[in-house]
């Protein structure tokens, strides 16, 4: 610890006298810790040492050895190779879960993704009121997710009387089953959470346009461009950057939904709603299944392995032209 | 007024965007930008606003007239007995009280590890340091998903103690203190005071705590406030969690006890409770609305 410590001192502290310097250097006693200061900065030190080491780093480290683990709080933990990502992997339930995610994370991205970038663009144009344009796009985010889902379950009613279905009356439309049928349920969800989250995407576009470099708009304007031309060849390029991570971070986070499908179907109808973290949780906590620790953890690593890959192939590829 | 909450628009920034000021004085172009933005408008009013204002009117609106008539306002008058119902008779009152032990608890703990960790990162600098700040930076790698199970046993069983946490308000608000991404908000804040300040103090004799304490953290307050707003507005989001170590319904949150009521309430009652439950976050976003709209809690990564 000393000797590979000492030479690092020397070069990071201000040039100690040349006398005293050796001595520094040969030796740190346990008392020269104490002198400076070192219990005290350990004790601020500690709430985060603890807290992350308790329920961050412990727990993590825990997945790993719980994945080739038999785990079921009754009987001891026994080695068992990799029987819970075999278990997992032939699971019918498995491919159903995987293709409902990636049908969300489609979907989410077809609704989600272009509509707060072209509102966001489009306020950013507005000169008067611009405050309460942002305030209720961000409204839906600070309405708790699980009123949200409760609520937007009764606008669903598949009733002609149904508030949705009401409006949709309106125009001559409907009645839609929306929750009720296994083809218009994800839609339906995807729609709910669209709506929750679209403000936050807003807010994070309108801080990265006032960024946007606004003499490139003179000098695109002495060519002749217009205002389709200047959105996609000066504010769209100079805003790559946000949109490449806006993506990558709703790639992560649609693939771990939970709450919606949880709430509004409970997976159903007929496992059309089953996604991957639903059937994490139905390993592990669910009434029939439930208590299958192993198999819980297994899957969540393979998910989290497969977006840790994901993540790395996008930054590679997209770098050339985030820069 | 309103028109000052841009994020971050200094006020020459402001000056043009897309469309030129030039282009904005001819009729054609400004009738059509006017539409474009009416739309939006009343776009965003209908489906950002639409729903809450919606569940105000629903929540004092007899049964039989949401479920005849939803869009109808009031056909038979108004039911202000449901918000006393909801709070008295379906306990509401009972369950917004843990909420807001669960927030503040949260709001306590998150503020503790951030502030005391980011000091140590930024300002006091230990050799084990740069060891503690990498192994925080990576847990924001980590999606929350692998967490979940592992993160449960050990509350069943926390380790060296040998207890248990489960059904008590500390399997929330413990976890939701190791945050990485508050440890890196508040450092980053640390890193841009002034360290003369820091020196001055340390001449005048103040030790690690007092310097802290009476120097660094007077000087934090926005960045204290930023953390803490997101921390109750989280603590009162989160639902899978409390769901998961709070299995008995007294010590629930609202997230937790609402969906689970939802089949024993009378409609009328059960929508005043929704109401009542969005209440506190709502005129936290009102009060704070610069903060929100800032993006400072939104995306530390994203803005670089």
């Amino acid at each position: 610890m000393t000797t590979l410590s000492s030479p690092l001192r020397t070069t990071t502290a201000a040039a100690p006298p040349s006398s005293s310097g050796p001595r520094r250097r040969a030796r740190r006693t346990p008392r020269d810790w104490l002198r400076d200061g070192g219990l005290s900065t350990l004790v601020i030190a500690l709430p985060m040492i603890l807290v992350f080491g308790v329920f961050s780093w412990f727990p993590i480290g825990r997945a790993l050895v719980m994945s080739v683990q038999q785990t079921n709080l009754i009987s001891t933990p026994e080695f068992v190779g990799l029987d819970n990502f075999v278990f997992v992997l032939q699971d019918p339930l498995l491919g159903k879960a995987v293709a409902n995610t990636l049908w969300f994370a489609v979907l989410a991205l077809v609704f989600g993704y272009p509509l707060p970038l072209a509102a966001a663009v489009l306020m950013s144009e507005v000169r008067r009121m611009r405050g309460l344009f942002s305030a209720l796009a961000y409204l839906p985010v600070v309405v708790p997710p699980v009123v949200a889902v409760l609520l937007w379950k009764f606008f669903y009613d598949a009733s002609p009387t149904g508030v949705f279905n009401t409006i949709a009356g309106w125009v001559g439309l409907g009645p839609f089953p929306w929750l009720q049928d296994a083809s218009s349920a994800m839609p339906s969800l995807v729609l709910e959470a669209t709506w929750a989250a679209a403000g936050g995407t807003v807010i994070i576009y309108l801080a990265a346009l006032v960024g946007v470099r606004t003499e490139l708009y003179e000098a695109a304007e002495v060519d002749g461009a217009g205002v389709w031309r200047k959105i996609w060849h000066v504010t769209l390029p100079q805003l790559r950057g946000v949109l490449f991570i806006t993506l990558i971070l709703q790639v992560i986070g649609t693939s771990q939904v939970f709450l919606e499908p949880f709430l509004f179907t409970g997976g159903g109808p007929n496992n059309a709603t089953l996604t991957i973290l639903m059937l994490i949780y139905d390993y592990a906590f669910g009434s029939s299944l439930g208590g299958n620790y192993g198999a819980a953890t297994a899957l969540s690593l393979m998910l989290a392995g497969v977006l840790a890959v994901l993540s790395a192939i996008y930054f590679r590829v997209t770098r050339p032209w985030s820069s | 007024m309103a028109g000052n909450n841009r994020p971050g628009a200094g006020p020459a920034v402001a000056e043009r965007g897309i469309v030129s000021s030039h282009d904005r004085r001819r009729a054609s172009v400004r009738g059509s930008l006017g539409v474009l933005q009416g739309g939006l408008l009343v776009t965003l009013v209908l489906a950002g606003l639409g729903p809450i204002l919606w569940l105000a009117k629903a929540a004092v609106t007899p049964t039989q007239d949401t479920l005849r008539q939803p869009l109808g306002l009031f056909p038979n008058g108004i039911d202000w007995a449901n918000l006393t119902t909801a709070w008295g008779r379906a306990e509401i009152d009972h369950y917004f009280v843990n909420t807001l032990i669960l927030a503040v608890g949260a709001w306590f703990f998150q503020l503790l590890v951030a502030t005391t960790g980011g000091y140590v990162l930024s300002v006091l600098r230990p050799r084990y340091g740069n060891l503690i700040f990498g192994l925080v930076l990576a847990t924001l790698f980590v999606p929350a998903v692998v967490l979940l199970v592992p993160l449960y046993l050990t509350i069943l069983d926390v380790p060296l103690l040998h207890i248990s946490l489960l059904n008590t308000f500390w399997a929330v608000w413990l976890p939701m203190g190791a945050s990485a991404f508050n440890v890196l908000l508040v450092k980053r804040f640390f890193d841009g005071l002034p360290r003369e300040v820091f020196e001055a103090a340390r001449v005048d004799g103040a030790g690690p705590f007092r310097l802290l304490w009476s120097v660094v953290l007077p000087m934090s307050k926005p960045i204290l406030g930023v953390v803490s707003v997101f921390a109750v507005i989280a603590a009162w989001k989160d639902y899978l969690w409390p769901l998961l170590v709070l299995p008995d319904p007294d010590n629930q949150p609202l997230s937790v006890r609402l969906p689970a009521i939802a089949p024993y309430l009378e409609l009328d009652v059960f929508l005043a409770a929704l109401a009542i439950s969005t209440v506190l976050p709502i005129a936290l976003f009102l009060a704070f609305q610069r903060l929100f709209l800032s993006g400072a809690g939104l995306g530390g990564a994203v803005k670089g």
